[in-house]
């Protein structure tokens, strides 16, 4: 298969994925009990039967299902119009465009985090093999992975704020609300401090795996074998021959990484009360809202979908085994 | 048959020679094990039921107080006896995780078997399946999967939910697993033999796929248990366990929203989740060895031209 096969191959079933989605958000959508129309202006308005078959008619809801209204609905969609939340009554593209960057902001800063700790911890284990680095580092990564996320969160929560002092949860403290980001920078780090050191941890483990396995499967290959005979130092081996190569799995993990990226941020925002997508996310389940329960679920899927395509184009660019097989 | 159960106890012996000597598989099987007792004998570790409110001498309901003669792990806001809701809790929490993961071992492995050996159209589209569910995120396509079926009014419990959502998304990589297996074992000669005198698809899956796979089934779904625990005790933290029937999961939800962290009721908030890590680092453990020791794959030069059912590894056996 050459690379542009390949790639070919990646789109499609992206694209497959995306429709997938599609479908199951339409579906959940349809199967609610009740008038669709409280979908749209919310279960608690009232409004009167003209206004109620004015609405219908306007969202075509009198049409049949399909195709009429499912190709109305992807339209919709595909324009960005997600419908009103029911709890909020704002447009749900409007809320989750509020979230966003928050949500960006944290999971960034723990991935940054995690991937420099993990490379190098990663790299330490793999090169000092069976040493107490290497037996240290399995540990870690085996009780990371067994902890729940939320109650990692919960742990640190009580810890921080008890022991240091650190704020419980928020993003500013209440006395800055409404001021201008570039004067509170002090006070927002201090709120990011417990969900990033969560989200690091969280992320820590697997980074540190992958890049262990990866730095000894090339220190076994022939070319480490001769950089050693020409006299270079272990340092330098490690440096000029061993990491570029190594770090290639790493690359493609940050992205295929994105679903359990989310999954940490739905549990790290609800229990720092970061107003982030994840936090929202668990709002909109415990007050039923619907319209924006569906809209962050299609945000959030079809960004992991893209994520994922992008880390098979990346691949390819920097894997020249892609090309020639 | 009188052979067959002479070889398998021979087998089972050595096995057991080998596991013996693997400290930590032997770890993991004492934390599986102990949590399941302790889920059996509920009624026999606590005086109280979840529900008793616990009183001091005077008679007042005894709210966030502290581990005393009253309870050795205190009481929650309500005054319940925190001990007794998490040896209760253990067997909510055992149940939907051992249900889960049994569906998806099963779904899973009737997948990959299918796949792997009739393979063509039906692989074909049991990798596509995989892969799309691979990509989508699982957390809140479970989240929003589970609020929408509770909406339905289906008279279902709440559990039944969680259980079939959990089990029916997670068996994709037990699929690829037993898959790759049962491609490798389809080639090997006795397969072509049993079909070259005549045995039908049914007769050769039943008698020479499936006592090959068998023991790596059995290592994949302790494996699958921890995720399926793991998962279901971070649906119940967001609020979607069965608040009748609370699990670790749905205590960690009870501790969180009644403030347990302000009021540093820490004997409520942390006991429920070293119950996880305690149960979950278990089955990874003894997952792990059980699959190191019984993975065709990793001894495979130790199983040619053997019929042994499990597979002894090179170290650790006589």
């Amino acid at each position: 298969m050459n690379r542009r096969d390949y790639l070919l191959r990646k789109f499609g079933l992206s694209l497959v994925t995306i429709f997938v989605v599609v479908i199951i958000n339409f579906l959940l959508f349809r199967v609610l009990p009740g008038d669709p129309v409280r979908a749209v202006v919310g279960r608690n308005v009232r409004i009167s039967a003209e206004t109620q078959q004015a609405l219908r008619e306007q969202f075509g809801l009198d049409k049949p299902v399909f195709p009429d209204q499912f190709f109305d609905t992807l339209g919709q969609w595909a324009q960005g119009n997600l419908g009103v939340s029911w709890s909020l009554r704002e447009p749900v593209s409007d809320v989750l465009m509020s979230k966003l960057w928050n949500t960006v902001l944290l999971i960034g800063l723990g991935q940054v985090f995690a991937i420099i700790l993990g490379v190098i911890l990663g790299l330490l284990a793999g090169w000092k093999r069976k040493t107490a680095i290497d037996v240290g580092a399995l540990t870690f990564s085996l009780i990371a992975w067994a902890i729940p996320t939320f109650w990692l969160g919960i742990i640190l929560l009580a810890a921080g704020s008890s022991w240091f002092g650190l704020p419980t949860g928020g993003i500013v403290s209440p006395m800055n609300v409404g001021k201008p980001l570039y004067t509170i920078i002090p006070d927002v780090a201090r709120h990011l401090i417990l969900p990033t050191f969560t989200l690091t941890i969280l992320y820590l483990g697997e980074y540190m795996l992958i890049m262990r396995s990866s730095i000894l499967e090339v220190l076994s290959e022939d070319y480490i074998l001769t950089a050693k005979a020409k006299g270079m130092s272990h340092w330098q081996v490690l440096w000029k021959h061993a990491l570029k190569n190594a770090m290639l799995p790493i690359v493609t993990l940050i992205a295929l990484n994105l679903g359990f990226t989310v999954s940490g941020a739905i549990y790290i925002e609800t229990v720092f009360s970061y107003d982030g997508l994840g936090k929202l996310f668990q709002t909109a389940l415990t007050k039923q809202d619907y319209p924006l329960l569906q809209g962050a679920f299609l945000l959030l899927a079809v960004s992991v979908i893209i994520a994922n395509m992008a880390a098979d184009v990346l691949y390819a660019v920097l894997d020249p085994r892609v090309k020639e097989s | 048959m009188n052979e067959n159960w002479t070889l398998f106890k021979r087998n089972l012996s050595d096995f057991w020679k080998a596991f013996r000597r693997n400290r930590l598989g032997l770890a993991g099987a004492f934390l599986v094990i102990t949590s399941i007792l302790v889920a059996t004998f509920a009624p026999l570790l606590t005086p109280h039921a979840p529900s008793d409110i616990i009183r001091d001498e005077g008679g007042h309901g005894l709210t966030f107080a502290p581990p005393s003669v009253h309870g050795p792990l205190g009481t929650d806001d309500a005054g319940h006896d925190v001990w007794s809701q998490l040896v209760y809790g253990a067997r909510i929490s055992l149940m939907v995780g051992f249900m889960a993961g049994f569906i998806a071992m099963f779904v899973g492995s009737l997948f990959g078997i299918l796949a792997g050996y009739f393979g063509g159209r039906i692989d074909n589209l049991l990798m596509r399946i995989t892969d799309i569910l691979l990509v989508i995120p699982d957390l809140p396509l479970m989240l929003i999967l589970v609020a929408t079926i509770r909406q339905l009014d289906l008279k279902i419990s709440p559990l039944t939910v969680l259980i079939a959502v959990i089990g029916l998304l997670y068996w994709t990589s037990t699929a690829r697993l037993i898959r790759s297996q049962v491609l490798t074992i389809k080639e090997r000669q006795f397969v072509a033999r049993a079909r070259a005198i005549g045995a039908g698809h049914g007769h050769i899956i039943r008698k020479h796929i499936l006592p090959q796979i068998m023991p790596l089934i059995v290592a994949n779904t302790v494996l699958i248990l921890s995720t399926a625990i793991l998962v279901e005790s971070g649906l119940a933290f967001l609020g979607l366990g069965d608040p009748t029937q609370p699990s670790w999961g749905t205590m960690l939800n009870f501790a969180f929203d009644r403030s347990a962290i302000t009021n540093g009721a820490w004997w409520f908030y942390l006991p429920p989740g070293f119950a996880i890590v305690w149960v979950t680092l278990g089955c990874v453990l003894l997952g792990n060895v059980l699959e190191e020791m019984l993975n065709p794959r990793l001894t495979a030069h130790h199983l040619e031209g053997d019929q042994n059912m499990i597979a002894v590894p090179a170290k650790g056996a006589e």
